[in-house]
């Protein structure tokens, strides 16, 4: 089956109310419609899935790994945008 | 026959359907097109074994004579099953098996739906598990339908084949007997001509989507209920039943 005819597609599958989707893995399909339904076969066999998204892979716009040091490299040293500076009073509970 | 006999006989034959319709859609297993459509396929499959698993472990309560559900799907000879035709014919292409899955399919959605109100409480719960699975299963080989039909020359043409060569056996899904009469004026069965309207609509309304046609009704094939089978069951039964047949009350 050629690559025009059956793109590819990435799955995303949501587990559970209140969760994000998380992506799942690939398939091919012909149109968006056949992609879910491969999604649907391929990935939520064993009830993994309350709701599905697929998009053309082509369609995701990805960093480049050759600028990762200029992307990511300089939020290491600012540990002051972690929330671990704070007492939490013992009436909040669990956060 | 007692109401009871008759009973048995009405869960069986429909427990036969899914069996070997199953069975043909297994074959498939590991020679589909594409993976996907390998696993979707087997996933029908799986679906219609567990309602065949249900269905024989019902008619095994009913008839009181202690055969479980492996006795009953593996133990009978060729003339005691009571599959309807359609159900044994050869995957063929891609094509006939796509339509003899749509044709099915869009007669078992209905035809569960209206079991979902059975006044057997048993066939009743059958029903409401499986219409969700086959409403899935008719979506499915519909979107196949229209993009065969609708697709390229050779897709199309192969559509119109299948079609052809399956449609002399969909006048059975429609057929009432002495069984189906009883089952349906006592409120426990379904009323399988009356399904007839909303079969044609359901699968007209996909063929012209998918620009194809259904094929004129011509003469029916018919013997599945009764015990006569194309030659073709024998065969699959040779397969199913070898392990059961070599090794008798063999589990997993």
């Amino acid at each position: 089956m050629s690559e025009a005819a059956m793109p590819l597609w990435e799955v995303f599958i949501r587990a559970r109310n209140g969760l994000s989707h998380k992506h799942a893995g690939s398939i091919h399909a012909a149109d968006a419609e056949m992609a879910l339904h491969a999604a649907r076969d391929v990935y939520t066999r064993r009830g993994e899935g309350q709701s599905i998204w697929v998009v053309r892979s082509s369609d995701i716009v990805a960093s480049d790994p050759v600028d990762k040091d200029m992307m990511f490299e300089p939020t290491a040293s600012k540990i002051y945008r972690h929330p671990t500076f704070y007492e939490i009073p013992d009436d909040v509970g669990n956060m | 026959m007692t109401s009871n006999q008759t009973l048995f006989s009405y869960v069986l034959r429909l427990a036969d359907d899914h069996l070997i319709l199953s069975q043909r859609l297994g074959e498939w297993c590991g020679e589909a097109p594409t993976l996907e459509e390998d696993l979707a396929l087997a996933n029908i499959a799986l679906d219609l074994i567990g309602q065949a698993r249900a269905l024989y472990a019902y008619a095994g309560q009913v008839e009181g004579r202690g055969r479980d559900e492996d006795q009953l799907a593996f133990m009978r000879y060729e003339r005691d099953y009571q599959n309807l035709l359609i159900t044994e014919q050869p995957n063929g292409d891609f094509a006939h098996t796509i339509v003899r899955q749509f044709f099915i399919s869009a007669y078992m959605d209905s035809f569960w739906r209206r079991m979902e109100s059975s006044k057997d409480e048993m066939l009743a719960a059958i029903a409401a598990k499986a219409s969700k699975e086959v409403t899935y299963h008719l979506r499915h080989t519909s979107e196949w339908v229209i993009r065969l039909g609708d697709g390229t020359r050779e897709s199309h043409e192969r559509m119109v084949e299948a079609l052809d060569d399956l449609m002399m056996f969909t006048g059975e899904l429609f057929e009432i007997d002495a069984v189906a009469q009883e089952m349906l004026q006592s409120g426990v069965g379904v009323d399988a001509s009356d399904l007839k309207a909303e079969w044609q609509h359901t699968v007209q309304t996909i063929l012209q989507e998918a620009t194809l046609e259904l094929p004129k009704a011509g003469h029916m094939q018919t013997g599945g209920r009764t015990g006569r089978h194309s030659e073709h069951l024998g065969h699959i039964l040779s397969e199913l039943q070898y392990m059961q047949r070599s090794f008798p009350g063999l589990t997993w």
